[in-house]
């Protein structure tokens, strides 16, 4: 272990509080080994100098969730032999990282791994937290005492959709942050940034962790839209496809903040590790 | 517990079931679980039901002794004749139930999958009966190799959607529909097609296609006195199986799958990929919301499979079969594509019925069956007609 358990969870958190990319904080998410293994410890490092925490997406076959981005690059990072393994030794191997790494992944791919060898592993690695979007409040409780007790988190996902007393019970009991779905719909869809205030709001007030809002963010207007009601954005599909356009992940995130946070403050904290990526 | 109680309220059979899916469609299914158990309690709905099956889609459909292929194969054989209810297939039985709970539910469209598009017809006929818009995704292999199929659910009004993601089968459709129903939980409503999935379906799925037991079990008692040594049905999702099987599941009944061996045969245990045979082959996982045996390796990824016949060729199969497996309380074994062209071609030739080609693994399984059991009494879900397979056996030379 690198830390002691609590200190990852709540430096998570603090994190997203805080952020050091400027309001909201930037959660970047992006698919492991994509665009190829060899390229992905470089891209991680640069995105992690920018970004306020980063997920790294574990590649399914079969990503029910997801849109027709996170179906591209995670078909093209298993034909690059990514796996769980390789995702897990990488991280050992990729050096300090200036942002918090959670593992983003279908169940399938973790329960074939084993959840007593992963948690160990992925405390090993400095490993802050899980999200499993196929993983919902009923199926999670074994695995979440057992993520909880090695010292990670696991994140609730909610959506619109989620009823009142039911969103209550997944923030109280989320880590690291509450992951706000923002529309019902798949990943890299269009996202619903108006008329989700109520819900947003319904959401903070019911979590004393950070809360991020995700699915189909874009621009730096939707970025602008939602920094009054959250506490950070995740951005997926839009980084995956400058990535695949051979554009500069690092700077694309570096505008959407910094063109988002004008005049809500926090624009002043921004530059320091950030400045320093290529 | 005895065999019949599960599910239990999570939708688990054992350790097998459950709900795994995104949160934005646990609300979804909650509804549709209360609608369902609601509905199926309501005798006025139980009417409408017992009506449309009997006036639209035939039944009860007949049982109908296999005496020349019986003699042939060494066994009293009888034929529980799905092929010929409304639109060639058992998968019937369920899509009516489901359209007439999605318009009780007031579903403004349904999204269905189908793999050798057997149950993407029988959706749209439901649909169209009810006035129902359909959209159904199918793998774009799949829309080539039961090309009749995607003609008639376009006649039934119906879109059809190819896929061309993933392995372009039914699989890909079922990922896609999935998606599409993930876009408005609350207006679309999921029809999917066999035992598998998140909680309720397996459940309500085997509800709905239970009357091929019920009805099988009733005629085989009036017609010979007593209950067959065996019942042996194919397994793709398991539908037809589960509901041939469940109705005997506290009799002294041995209960038989057969899963598609594809090019690797009777008794390969090679495992490798070229088949479908999920139970024989497969361990546990998760794949399209539920705990079950699966075709993957082992990073948890799901394998392509194969198999000569569209709805078999699937890496998942139904939570209740994993567990009637895993409890030995039913039998799973595997057939080849060759063998099941071969008892194809036999059936047609003998009996004058011409068999689908996933109904061709249950007959090829009951030769092998035959074989070590001389003389023993079958009963035999035969759960579609082969009219959709002509191109491919033509193809294979028959
Ligand atoms: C005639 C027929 N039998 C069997 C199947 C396999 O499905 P299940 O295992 O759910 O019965 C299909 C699926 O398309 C089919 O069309």
């Amino acid at each position: 272990m690198t830390a002691p358990p609590v200190g990852r969870v709540t430096a998570l958190e603090r994190r997203l509080k805080h952020p050091t990319s400027g309001a909201p904080a930037l959660v970047a998410y992006l698919t492991a080994g994509f665009p190829s293994r060899s390229a992905f410890p470089d891209l991680l490092r640069s995105v992690a100098g920018v970004a306020d925490a980063v997920e790294i997406g574990v590649p399914f076959t079969d990503p029910m969730a997801d849109g027709i981005t996170i179906q591209r690059t995670s078909r093209i990072a298993l034909e690059d032999g990514v796996t769980l393994h390789w995702i897990l030794e990488m991280l050992g191997s990729v050096g300090r990282l200036e942002a918090p790494v959670l593992l983003m992944s279908y169940v399938n791919p973790l329960l074939a791994y084993g959840w007593h060898r992963l948690t160990d592993r992925a405390g090993e690695v400095d490993v802050a937290g899980f999200i499993v979007p196929d993983l919902p409040w009923e199926e999670c409780q074994p695995v979440r005492s057992r993520i909880e007790g090695a010292g990670m988190a696991l994140v609730q996902l909610v959506s619109p959709l989620t009823p009142e007393p039911r969103l209550q019970t997944l923030c109280a009991a989320s880590r690291g942050f509450v992951y706000a779905v923002t529309t019902t719909g798949t990943t890299g869809g269009e996202g619903n940034t108006e008329g989700i205030a109520d819900y947003l709001r319904r959401v903070t007030r019911h979590s004393t962790v950070p809360v991020c809002a995700g699915f189909g963010i874009r621009s730096t207007r939707q970025v602008r839209q939602l920094a009054p009601h959250v506490d950070g954005v995740v951005i997926g599909s839009a980084l995956l496809e400058v990535i695949e356009r051979g554009g500069e992940p690092a700077r694309f995130l570096r505008d959407l903040c910094e063109g988002s946070s004008g005049g809500m403050g926090g624009a002043g904290q921004r530059g320091g590790p950030a400045a320093a990526t290529p | 517990m005895t065999a019949t109680t599960w599910p239990d309220a999570r939708g688990r059979f054992g350790k097998f079931g459950g709900r795994y899916v995104p949160e934005t469609l646990v609300g979804a299914l909650e509804r549709l679980d209360l609608a369902a158990h609601e509905a199926l309690a309501d005798e006025r709905f139980g009417e409408t039901l017992s009506l449309e099956l009997e006036s639209w889609v035939g039944r009860p459909t007949p049982l109908s002794r296999a005496q020349r292929l019986g003699d042939a194969w060494g066994l009293e054989l009888w034929l529980k004749r799905e092929d010929l209810a409304h639109t060639g297939a058992h998968k019937i039985n369920n899509a009516v139930g489901q359209a007439l709970l999605a318009q009780r539910m007031g579903a403004g469209r349904v999204v269905a999958e189908t793999g050798a598009g057997q149950h993407g017809v029988a959706a749209a006929a439901a649909c169209a009966r009810l006035g129902l818009p359909c959209t159904v995704y199918m793998g774009a292999i799949d829309m080539k190799r039961q090309a009749p199929n995607v003609q008639r659910m376009r006649l039934f009004g119906t879109e059809v959607v190819p896929v061309e993601a993933g392995d372009a089968t039914l699989r890909a459709a079922i990922d896609e529909a999935m998606r599409d129903w993930v876009a408005d939980p609350e207006g679309t409503f999921y029809l999917l097609g066999s035992v598998v999935g998140p909680h309720p379906y397996p459940w309500l799925v085997r509800q709905f296609q239970r009357v091929i037991g019920i009805e099988a079990r009733h005629q085989f008692l009036k017609r010979t006195g007593g209950l067959p040594d065996a019942c042996i049905a194919c397994v793709g999702g398991g539908s037809n199986a589960i509901g041939l099987f469940h109705p005997f599941l506290d009799d002294p009944v041995e209960l038989i799958g057969i899963e598609a061996g594809g090019a690797t045969g009777r008794s390969g245990i090679d495992g490798g990929a070229g088949h479908a045979a999920t139970i024989t082959h497969g361990s546990p996982g998760v794949l399209h919301g539920c705990y079950s045996m699966l075709l993957q390796d082992s990073d948890g990824q799901i394998l392509e499979t194969h198999s000569v016949s569209a709805g078999l060729d699937y890496p998942g199969v139904g939570p209740e079969h994993s567990f009637l497996n895993s409890s030995s309380i039913a039998y799973y074994y595997t057939v080849s594509d060759a063998e099941a062209i071969g008892a194809l071609e036999e059936c047609s030739r003998l009996e004058g019925i011409l068999p689908a080609l996933e109904t061709a693994h249950a007959l090829a399984g009951a030769k092998n069956y035959g074989r070590d059991h001389p003389g023993a009494s079958l009963l035999l879900g035969c759960s579609g007609r082969g009219d959709k397979d002509l191109d491919i056996l033509a193809g294979a030379g028959l």
